[in-house]
């Protein structure tokens, strides 16, 4: 048997949902442009005054990143699903672990990825200090991939069932808050003259915690839902 | 004497056992919430701050302190549930979510009516306000997975995955509310002596066993419907029912 280790692996998982993700583009692109929209949609909202839309801009678009995370998240595995690959990967030999946290990894340079990418733009919408716009992106970037491991295990309990798609907000989103307190409280800190530090470490924080849990439980959720 | 400790954790020998301790505790939680109304309101003193409005924390406390443990409860059962393979541990996690749910919005609900004249607003964005909406959310959560999977086998081993996984979080969430914001006053009651009048005290520790004995009695009766809607097809479920 061809022994396969865990870091080639991963990077196959990787590959294999990145290149698949690349022939089909848009779905990609709808992800981010929901993004972009819902952003936008804010300061019609609540009208235009530079100094409000300052204030309120790192809530804003870790709200809007958070939720256009979660309009991604069925597709994780649900394509996987239905063609029967996911079943093929839990009947290989190799760690279902290792596979999830693949999966999970090209999920988040899917949907995470671009936002961090498109945030600063953003952040220019909304009249941000540089500052704050290089602390926003730092913040996302810790973030967002936190957003994705939490996501897929909300995503795997609810594989393949009717409205999975806001059943799985439903769940996943309360157990996101706190990245969404500490991600725009780094925002909030750098624009009041404060040291974000405090938010940036239990950011890392989260996202250690997340990494060593959320694949295994991801994969265990998996296991309930294929059985 | 050997006591086969196994015996009430099948669903048809604990159905009949559940309807034997109901009214036990159906019955002195009714009494204790006629002791406890009364104390609270005839013979509790009004405070000097608060005036009259305090006496809903005769409810609130209760209440908020049920939702929190309930869920912890719950996420036991789960637990249980998803390693020893229990159908009965299942069963009673998802008999608790309602009863959890409801404790978590009674104490939404009445702390928005003490807010008002209090703070001067029915909802402020404080640490334990916040984290106790977001229990509800957790509640919501876990009811509304468990509702959306036909097969019961997985609709409970997922749900008591996700209770757990918010058993882990809730800590979580809870300091970094806390950290995020507060202004709810701190615990009244502490274990080195408290500044509560007597029978204030005593008329929320008889609320706080009234509920608990309530939640029971109604997990045990939600258990019971569970037992026959699941076993529907079994003989012993006839029988009952003739």
């Amino acid at each position: 048997m061809n022994r396969l280790s865990l870091i080639s692996l991963l990077w196959l998982v990787i590959r294999r949902d990145l290149l698949l993700a690349m022939r089909r583009r848009a779905d990609v692109l709808t992800t981010l442009i929901f993004f972009v929209m819902v952003v936008s949609l804010f300061p019609l909202g609540v009208g235009p005054e530079a100094e409000m839309l300052r204030k309120m801009a790192g809530g804003v678009l870790w709200v809007a990143a958070l939720l256009s995370s979660m309009l991604s998240l069925p597709r994780m595995f649900a394509a996987d699903h239905l063609d029967g690959t996911l079943e093929q990967m839990m009947l290989a030999p190799q760690s279902l672990t290792v596979m999830v946290l693949g999966k999970i990894t090209a999920h988040w340079m899917l949907s995470g990825l671009p936002l961090v990418l498109i945030a600063p733009v953003l952040g220019l919408q909304f009249d941000m200090p540089v500052a704050a716009i290089l602390t926003l992106m730092l913040a996302l970037l810790l973030g967002t991939p936190v957003l994705s491991m939490i996501g897929a295990v909300g995503a795997a309990l609810t594989l393949g069932l009717r409205g999975g798609g806001v059943l799985v907000s439903l769940l996943v989103l309360p157990l996101t808050i706190p990245v969404l307190i500490f991600g725009a409280g780094a925002v909030e800190a750098v624009n009041s003259g404060l040291d974000a530090v405090s938010n940036f470490a239990l950011l890392g924080a989260f996202l250690l915690f997340a990494l060593v849990f959320t694949p295994f439980v991801a994969a265990q959720a998996l296991r309930i839902s294929m059985e | 004497m050997a006591i086969n400790w196994f015996k009430y954790s099948a669903p048809s020998t604990f159905y009949g056992l559940a309807g034997k301790l109901i009214p036990w505790f159906a019955w002195p939680a009714a009494i204790l919430f006629g002791i406890g109304f009364y104390i609270g309101f005839f013979v509790a003193p009004t405070d000097a701050v608060q005036s009259e409005a305090y006496r809903i924390i005769f409810i609130h406390v209760p209440a908020s302190i049920l939702s929190m443990f309930i869920y912890l409860i719950m996420a036991g059962y789960a637990a249980l549930g998803l390693i020893f393979k229990t159908r009965l541990s299942a069963m009673m996690a998802s008999a608790l979510a309602p009863t959890g749910a409801l404790f978590a919005f009674i104490s939404l609900w009445t702390g928005a009516l003490w807010g008002k004249p209090m703070w001067g607003a029915w909802w402020v964005w404080d640490a334990r306000l916040t984290s106790e909406l977001i229990l509800l959310f957790l509640y919501l959560g876990f009811i509304a997975l468990q509702a959306s999977i036909e097969d019961p086998r997985r609709a409970d081993r997922a749900s008591a995955l996700l209770a757990i996984i918010g058993s882990v979080n809730v800590p979580i969430i809870y300091y970094s509310v806390q950290w995020w914001n507060t202004l709810h006053q701190g615990s009244t009651i502490k274990f080195s002596g408290t500044s509560m009048h007597v029978a204030m005290q005593q008329s929320m520790f008889i609320m706080l066993v009234a509920c608990w004995l309530y939640a029971i009695a109604i997990a045990l009766a939600r258990v019971r419907s569970i037992i026959l809607e699941r076993e529907s097809n079994t003989q012993w479920v006839k029988e009952v029912r003739e």
